[in-house]
Parts: structure tokens; C-alpha cells; sequence
């Protein structure tokens, strides 16, 4: 972990990116106050990789509402309206993609791996344009890992290492997307003391994480 | 659909539940299942967004923001649950760790492929954990209503994408309980007062009891 960035530095970061990842599982454990830098930044024509868009209000839901994103790689689409909208008027290129191959694809990404094999969504439309592999006589999809420019992720609490902790079920797929990006920066609502947090509960360890953004912290030091 | 019929759809899916069973519930229709389940039934529900051991919705007293169910709603877990991650969630699911996994659909058809994901042109929700579900749950049970505004949903053949080929291995409805298989759809239980004659009129596919 590089630091804990105010507002600004966080803003100052985000200048030539292509794609990126936001966690969050219907915007449950979502960045919102990364969502609404990302929004005020310049970035736009952007490839977003989360596992739903959330609602139109919501989590990643936001950056379709706001016209950013121009590519996306999702499971789930059908609580965001507005995310068919777009697509049906082909200003948004959406490729779906079942909800575990989308983990595993993204697990690859961050672990080194060349790709999963997996049955599910063989003969099926998510099928297509994949390899198909037969490995001891059963069929498998071939699924390619995926990666990201930045990943926006958010944690409930944070060490100062940036070893990160997730309540509940706000874990979803911030763990894994914080392995699969250039850039990862993490929003958190507290920061406290190296060792303050139980080992064994870290789901993220700081290596993984280039910064912080807590504004409760912020105003803690102020 | 009346809530009689949905109150017979979910408690006959809970008497297929046995103790200990890892069920996986659907929203909608599915998620009801888990208020009939005998009092000697104990379930561990999961929820694919990072749970084992959902209880129930929660009222407004008990909402925790850092709690929801796939669906994003606040619910309640039970006493022993553990949380974890999407990739741990999904080799519950895709490892054939989950007993039953109980959902809506489109359409079901006699080779025991279903359709609940996509409407070309009309409607395109995505097929989120339903893919990797039905391929991976040991047991995959349609609850739906029987017909969809009048027009048939048991069919020879489903006309929409398919989410899955060859995994369904009951469906009930309204109207009864019913088993794919290629001749057609066996009827091993019909509902109270429902003939073979009104359950296949409302059918494209064949359904015949087994002598």
C-alpha cells in the first residue's frame, strides 16, 4: 500500500484509463465515493467490468446512467433499466457472462492463469465464440482471464498496511477484482493501527491495494 | 398468479427438501420456499453473493446494510452462517457442494433444457448465477406457473436461449409436479383439483402418467 489519498489525489489519478473494475453484488459493498470521483473525472468511452449495474441510483449503476461506459462485462443486467436501454440502442456493448465464469475469469486475471474450463453455459448463447476443450472426454468452455486498468473496491475497514476487512456479505468480488488491476484503490470506512485487525480476518492483503480513500479518516487527522 | 397457487408451488418444493440439504433459492417465487419447510427440515440456504446460512428477509428493525440477498434485499442470517467471497461462492455452487438449487423459468422443455435469461430484442436481465447453478447443483427444481398469460411453458422444445441443456429434473407448478423426460413429462403428482386434461391443455409438451 502506497497511502491514504484525500479527494483530490484520488481524482488526480484517474487520466488515461481504459477499463475498470467496481466492485459491489447489486451495489452491497459498492465505492460509492469512488463512483462519484470516478463521475466528476474526465474519463469516458469506458470498459466496465462488474458483476450486475446495480440501479439506475446505485453502485455501478451510476456510470451506465451517466452515459461512461461504453463496453461491459456483466452477469446481470435486469434491475438497471437503463442498461438495456442502451444496449438495445447499441450505445453500449454488452457482453454477458455467467456469474461464476466472471469470478473465475477475473481470479484468473489477478493470479497468472492462461484461462478456466468450465461446463457451465456450454450450448448456450455464452458459448459462443469460445473454445470448446475436451479434457478426458468431457467438454469444458474455455473462459479468458480478464484484467483491468483500475479496480474500485470497497472494505469496511483497513490497516494501515491496506490489509483489507469486508462485513457480511459487502465481500462479493472486491477481493478478487483487487488482484486484477494496474491501479486499485480501496474506499473504506475506517482505517485503524497496524495489528488492530485480526489477522485471520484479512480477506485482502495490503499488497494488493495501492491506496486508501476514507473520509472518515480525513477528518479524524483534521 | 393467486397466492394460493404460489403458496402450493412452495410448499411442495419444500417436501422434495431433506435435512442438511445446501439449497439454493431463486428470488421470487423460489425464495417463499423457505417459510414451508418441516419443522424437522434444517436448511443451509446459500445466497450467491457470499452466504451460507440465510434465514430470511428482515424487517425494518433488523435491515443491516452489510446483509442482503442476491437480489440486493436486506435479510437476516442464522446463528453459525460464514460469509466469503464470489469466487469461494461459486465453487460452492460449481463444485456440486449445493444439493438443490430451486428457480423460476421462461420456459422447460421434455430434454429437461430450460430458458430464463434472455428475450431477444425485449428483455435481457443476464443470466447472473443461473448458469453455473443449474449446471452445478445436484438437484435443479423449476417452481413457475404453470403457463405464462395462457401460453404453454412445458414444451417439446424451448424456443429461447437456453440457460442450461439436459439439467432439470422436476418443475412444479400450479398444476402439478412434473419429470422431463424425452417422450415427454411424466405427471407424478397432480394438485387438488386439477385433471390430466386441464394440466395438458395447458402444455405443448406430452404429459402422461407412467403405468
Amino acid at each position: 500500500m502506497k497511502g491514504i489519498l484525500d479527494k483530490q489525489q484520488v481524482a488526480d489519478l484517474f487520466i488515461d484509463q481504459h477499463s475498470v473494475m467496481v466492485g459491489g453484488f447489486m451495489a452491497n459493498g459498492a465505492p460509492e465515493l469512488l463512483i462519484d470521483i470516478l463521475l466528476d473525472s474526465k474519463l469516458r468511452d469506458l470498459h466496465l467490468i462488474s458483476t450486475d449495474t446495480a440501479m439506475p441510483d446505485k453502485g455501478s449503476g451510476r456510470l451506465i446512467t451517466a452515459k461512461r461506459i461504453k463496453r461491459l462485462t456483466a452477469s446481470h443486467i435486469g434491475l438497471n433499466p437503463n442498461t438495456g436501454k442502451q444496449m438495445f440502442a447499441e450505445e453500449l456493448d454488452v457482453e454477458l457472462v455467467p456469474q461464476g465464469s466472471l469470478a473465475e475469469r477475473i481470479r484468473c486475471g489477478g493470479a497468472g492463469l492462461g484461462g478456466v474450463l468450465t461446463p457451465t453455459g456450454l450450448g448456450t448463447l455464452a458459448a459462443e465464440n469460445k473454445r470448446v476443450i475436451e479434457v478426458e472426454g468431457q467438454q469444458f468452455l474455455l473462459e479468458l482471464p480478464l484484467r483491468a486498468d483500475i479496480a474500485l473496491i470497497k472494505a469496511s475497514k483497513a490497516d494501515e498496511r491496506g490489509n483489507l476487512f469486508y462485513a457480511k456479505t459487502t465481500r462479493n468480488f472486491n477481493p478478487l477484482m483487487a488482484t486484477a488491476a494496474t491501479l486499485v484503490i480501496a474506499q473504506v470506512d475506517e482505517i485503524v493501527a497496524k495489528g488492530q485487525l485480526e489477522a485471520e480476518s484479512i480477506a485482502t492483503p495490503g499488497i494488493f491495494v495501492d491506496y486508501l480513500y476514507c473520509p472518515a479518516h480525513q477528518n479524524q487527522k483534521e | 398468479m393467486s397466492v394460493d397457487k404460489r403458496h402450493w408451488i412452495a410448499q411442495r418444493v419444500a417436501k422434495e427438501l431433506k435435512n442438511g440439504d445446501v439449497v439454493n433459492l431463486g428470488i421470487g417465487l423460489p425464495s417463499l420456499v423457505g417459510n414451508y419447510v418441516a419443522s424437522n427440515v434444517e436448511l443451509i440456504i446459500q445466497s450467491e453473493n457470499g452466504l451460507l446460512g440465510l434465514d430470511g428477509m428482515a424487517n425494518e428493525d433488523q435491515a443491516d446494510p452489510d446483509l442482503v440477498n442476491a437480489g440486493g434485499q436486506a435479510i437476516t442470517a442464522v446463528e453459525g452462517a460464514c460469509y466469503f467471497d464470489s469466487a469461494m461462492s461459486f465453487t460452492i455452487i460449481r463444485g456440486g457442494h449445493v444439493d438443490v438449487s430451486i428457480l423460476g423459468a421462461l420456459e422447460v422443455d421434455q430434454d429437461a433444457n430450460l430458458a430464463n435469461w434472455l428475450v431477444p430484442g425485449k428483455l435481457a436481465p443476464g443470466m447472473g448465477g443461473a448458469m453455473d447453478l443449474v449446471v452445478g447443483a445436484r438437484t435443479v427444481i423449476i417452481a413457475m406457473e404453470h403457463t405464462n398469460k395462457g401460453k404453454p411453458k412445458l414444451l417439446k422444445r424451448c424456443s429461447l436461449p437456453l440457460t442450461a441443456t439436459g439439467q432439470v429434473n422436476l418443475v412444479v407448478t400450479e398444476f402439478g409436479v412434473f419429470k422431463p423426460n424425452t417422450r415427454g413429462f411424466e405427471v407424478l403428482e397432480l394438485a387438488p383439483n386439477v385433471s390430466l386434461e386441464m394440466a395438458q391443455a395447458a402444455s405443448q409438451a406430452t404429459l402422461y402418467v407412467s403405468a
